[in-house]
């Protein structure tokens, strides 16, 4: 389990020489392709800072990242590799629009059942990943990824059967009563699109800090993540404890695909691929060490990189995509922790003699 | 002294590792044709040592001399171009291999684009003949003798030239008899011109076959000693620092009912064999029952029917008349059975958990540690470490202390802990010394011999006769499944129940299936 040990790595150390190795990096390349590394970065800045419309949108989409890095985070922790939170994201969305487009509730309500059935739909969809390596010990990774694509196919066929707006590539619209956008936060925020999700993601950092490090359930989690054998002898069904995990996750995946359809765009495109968000959270538990205050700080980290890249390519031409790259050598940093160290032997040694 | 004489010389090795020095400023002589034993308790640092010698670690400071010129071994390639070998305690070898095969692994013969495998067992065959290790090459390693093997890993380093070979406790998962053979090949290779470093902490075996003992104790060199000269009380004493008592002290036991009970227990496994053949066994309050037997004759099997961790196919196991049989892991611990796992690391605890973590390994859905909605009350749980760790007098920096960077005696003193404060009727220790110094040996058997005392029925497992003879009450020999002896340590010695371990000799066994 060479991956696990990697993704255990707690030290704060690796990730923040991660993240400055990471920017050089990428300024090196822009110098190489005569761009101007301090304008980009600074209209990176601008572009996250620069309003209080910008500020809403980034964090709309550092949400997401962080909820897709609790996913990942928590299967590792019990010693799985989810790969299939695309899947979940994808199914989460799937019950949240036909709850959205298909009942009538009462405002508020409806909101909160599309959610809830999203986050169900996302669970059952992690759970049955869980239950497939609990029973018949088929890989987690195989399920997983496997079971993107049957969301992914299983999705577009139920919207092209019940829910197709007619003569588009969409589903129709929520209903607005479905909508879980707080109007009067997104007016202020000059109409960026701020759902309760904002709010929601917070409570799951909490929920992920209190349920892994105070509860009995966490503390079987991280027995079989550890040591499954150890968690045999005293008697922990380690079964019981990966399927309920995997739920867990997926509960997160499913609600990103739920917050996407009822706070942001009010209907699911038909896409031939998956959002690829269930791959970012990868990096993002990875980079903050699946603990809560890690997924969420690397979460922020990520999300905003990947928002002020917008700015990149409007204040100095950069291309967005040179935010793609530093973000791959920061994950490549943590990943490869030896590089690092090797770098910084030197300075290591001389800190470690003053202690 | 003639320089040339000397095979291998430590100069003043220093080895820190974070928070330890684990080897300080070592110095040692290993003399030609020697057998030079290597003692001291567990976290000593002779195994740092060795792997210094064999090139797996770099020392900070000292030298090292092999044959009078000074070299720097800095892999294990290395240090076999130096004429270094090492026989691990845990074997290397490739199973559906055979033995040519696997002697040669790494530096295959060529004859053109061929692996020579037939001029290399030529030379296996030659190489086993000199030393009499009397060895088919051909045979692969699954269908040999743990014994075998070893000595398929003796052959190794010499097919690789090895003129300084390093043991690491080789006696370990041997037979009496197999001993015996091992000690005699050691003696013919030195005759042959070898030198041997023998790392041990057993001193039968040192004052047996040792010209030469250098006493190692938290990482310094105490004294090396002519063994001639010697007791092994004084070495034992000089390898704990203090005053060892080696005959553990316990009142005759007072049996009364039964206990534990195995009525014709199959286990199969995987293949279909049994590898519990028809077992029964009792076991009373009150007493001490060892089971004796050589490594894979079903110990691992019973130890986990007993404990639900296994299926049994047929028979029944009873606990104070009541049927346990297949019940669950933890059905079985809520109904009185205590359970110290021959593997510590892989079943007893959670290496990367603290140590309060790890004593609640068992108990931690009881209400006292978690509370109705599922929350585990960490003072409980901090309280409950603290009280474990000063009865049990466990050596750690604080309750929240990392269980793997603990030592092994008090890994072991947290289990026993905890499964003695579970207050059981029925204690299953599986080879509960393994590895350990002779302190904490002698704190583990005195904690079985309390809970004797206390009229507990306590199941003991070992692969160490010693141990057996010393501290059961009855001793049962386990042999191929079944149950081969049943006899007293006042009334057996170690050949007759070697001889039963090798299966060769049955005795009061309850062995009915033949």
């Amino acid at each position: 389990m060479k991956l696990n040990e990697i993704f255990k790595r707690q030290s704060l150390f690796v990730p923040i020489i991660a993240i400055v190795l990471g920017l050089v990096l990428g300024a090196l390349v822009m110098l190489a392709g005569g761009y101007d590394p301090i304008l980009a970065y600074q209209s990176m800045l601008t572009k996250i800072f620069g309003s209080t419309f910008d500020i809403g949108e980034a964090i709309r989409t550092i949400v997401p990242l962080v909820m897709c890095g609790l996913a990942v985070a928590i299967s590792f922790r019990a010693g799985m590799f989810n790969i299939g939170v695309d899947g979940q994201i994808i199914m989460g969305s799937l019950g949240a629009l036909i709850v959205g487009t298909q009942f009538n509730l009462p405002p508020f309500l409806h909101g909160l059942v599309a959610i809830l059935v999203g986050a169900l739909f996302g669970g059952l969809w992690g759970a049955l990943v869980g239950y497939l390596k609990a029973t018949k010990g088929i890989s987690e990774v195989v399920t997983s990824i496997m079971l993107n694509f049957i969301a992914l196919y299983f999705s577009q066929f139920m919207i092209n059967l019940f829910m197709l707006q007619k003569g588009t590539q969409r589903s129709e619209m929520i209903h607005d009563s479905a909508s879980i956008q707080v109007s009067w936060l997104s007016n202020l925020a000059g109409g960026a699109r701020i759902h309760w999700g904002f709010f929601i993601v917070i409570l799951a950092v909490i929920f992920y800090q209190v349920y892994l490090n105070k509860t009995k359930w966490g503390y079987e989690l991280r027995t079989v993540g550890l040591n499954p054998h150890a968690a045999k002898y005293a008697g922990m069904s380690v079964s019981r404890v990966l399927v309920r995990t995997m739920f867990i996750s997926g509960v997160f995946g499913g609600l990103v695909g739920a917050f996407d359809v009822l706070g942001v765009f009010k209907y699911v495109a038909i896409s031939s691929t998956t959002s690829g968000l269930g791959f970012d959270g990868i990096a993002v538990a990875l980079l903050g060490g699946n603990t809560a205050i890690g997924v969420l700080l690397s979460g922020i980290l990520i999300g905003a990189l990947t928002y002020g890249s917008q700015g990149m390519s409007f204040g100095a031409g950069v291309p967005g995509e040179i935010i793609r790259m530093v973000i791959g050598f920061i994950i490549f940093f943590v990943a490869a922790p030896g590089i690092v160290k090797l770098l910084f032997r030197p300075f290591q040694k001389k800190t470690k003699k003053k202690v | 002294m003639n320089k040339a004489d000397i095979a291998l010389e430590l100069k003043g090795i220093t080895k820190r590792f974070p928070g330890i020095v684990a080897n300080d400023s070592i110095s040692f002589q290993l003399k030609r044709g020697e057998i030079h034993a290597l003692l001291g308790e567990n976290g000593a640092g002779k195994s740092t040592l060795m792997n210094i010698v064999f090139g797996l670690y770099q020392p900070e400071e000292g030298e090292i001399h092999v044959n009078g010129e000074k070299a720097l071994i800095d892999s294990p390639n290395k240090a076999i171009e130096l004429g270094i070998g090492m026989v691990h305690q845990h074997f290397k070898l490739v199973e559906p291999f055979t033995v040519t095969e696997n002697i040669i692994l790494g530096t295959e013969p060529k004859r053109g684009m061929q692996t020579d495998i037939k001029g290399a067992s030529k030379k296996v065959k030659q190489l086993s003949e000199q030393y009499g290790f009397d060895i088919d090459p051909m045979a692969t390693i699954d269908s040999i003798s743990v014994g075998m093997q070893q000595r398929v890993e003796i052959i190794k380093t010499l097919y690789r030239g090895a003129d300084i070979l390093i043991f690491d406790e080789p006696t370990a998962v041997l037979t009496p008899q197999e001993i015996i053979e091992l000690l005699e090949i050691m003696k013919r290779l030195v005759a042959e011109g070898k030198s041997i470093i023998l790392i041990t902490h057993k001193l039968k075996e040192i004052m047996e076959i040792a010209d030469t003992c250098t006493i190692i104790r938290r990482g310094k060199v105490i004294e090396s000693v002519t063994v001639a000269d010697t007791n092994p009380q004084e070495l034992a004493e000089k390898m704990v620092g203090k005053a060892v008592n080696f005959k553990t002290e316990k009142q005759p036991a007072k049996p009364k009912e039964v206990f534990l009970e195995a009525k014709d227990i199959v286990v199969v496994d995987r293949n279909g064999k049994n590898v519990l053949n028809h077992l029964s066994f009792s076991l009373h309050a009150g007493e001490i029952v060892g089971i004796a037997g050589v490594d894979g004759n079903g110990q691992t099997e019973l130890i986990e029917a007993i404990t639900g961790m296994q299926s049994v196919k047929s028979g029944d196991i009873l606990l104070q008349g009541k049927s346990i049989v297949n019940h669950t892991p933890r059905s079985i611990s809520e109904s009185g059975i205590s359970h110290i796992p021959q593997d510590r690391h892989k079943h007893g605890l959670v290496l990367d958990f603290s140590v309060s973590e790890n004593t609640i390994l068992q108990t931690y859905y009881h209400p006292e540690i978690t509370n109705k909605r599922g929350f585990i009350d960490v003072k409980a749980r901090n309280e409950m470490a603290t009280r474990l760790v000063k009865e049990f007098d466990i050596r750690t920096p604080g309750i929240d202390t990392r269980v793997g960077s603990m030592s092994g005696g008090n890994q072991q003193k947290i289990i026993i802990a905890r499964e003695i404060d579970k207050d059981p009727q029925v204690m299953i220790a599986a080879q509960p010394t393994r590895g350990l110094d002779v302190g904490a040996i002698e704190f583990v058997h005195k904690q079985l011999i309390a809970q004797r005392d206390q009229g507990k029925a306590v199941l003991l497992v070992s692969f160490e006769l010693e141990e057996i003879l010393n501290v059961a009450d009855r001793i049962l020999v386990l042999f191929d499944g079944q149950i081969v002896g049943d006899t007293t340590p006042d009334t057996t010695n170690e050949q007759e129940l070697g001889l039963m371990m090798a299966g060769k000799y049955e005795r009061g066994g309850t062995n009915e299936a033949k």
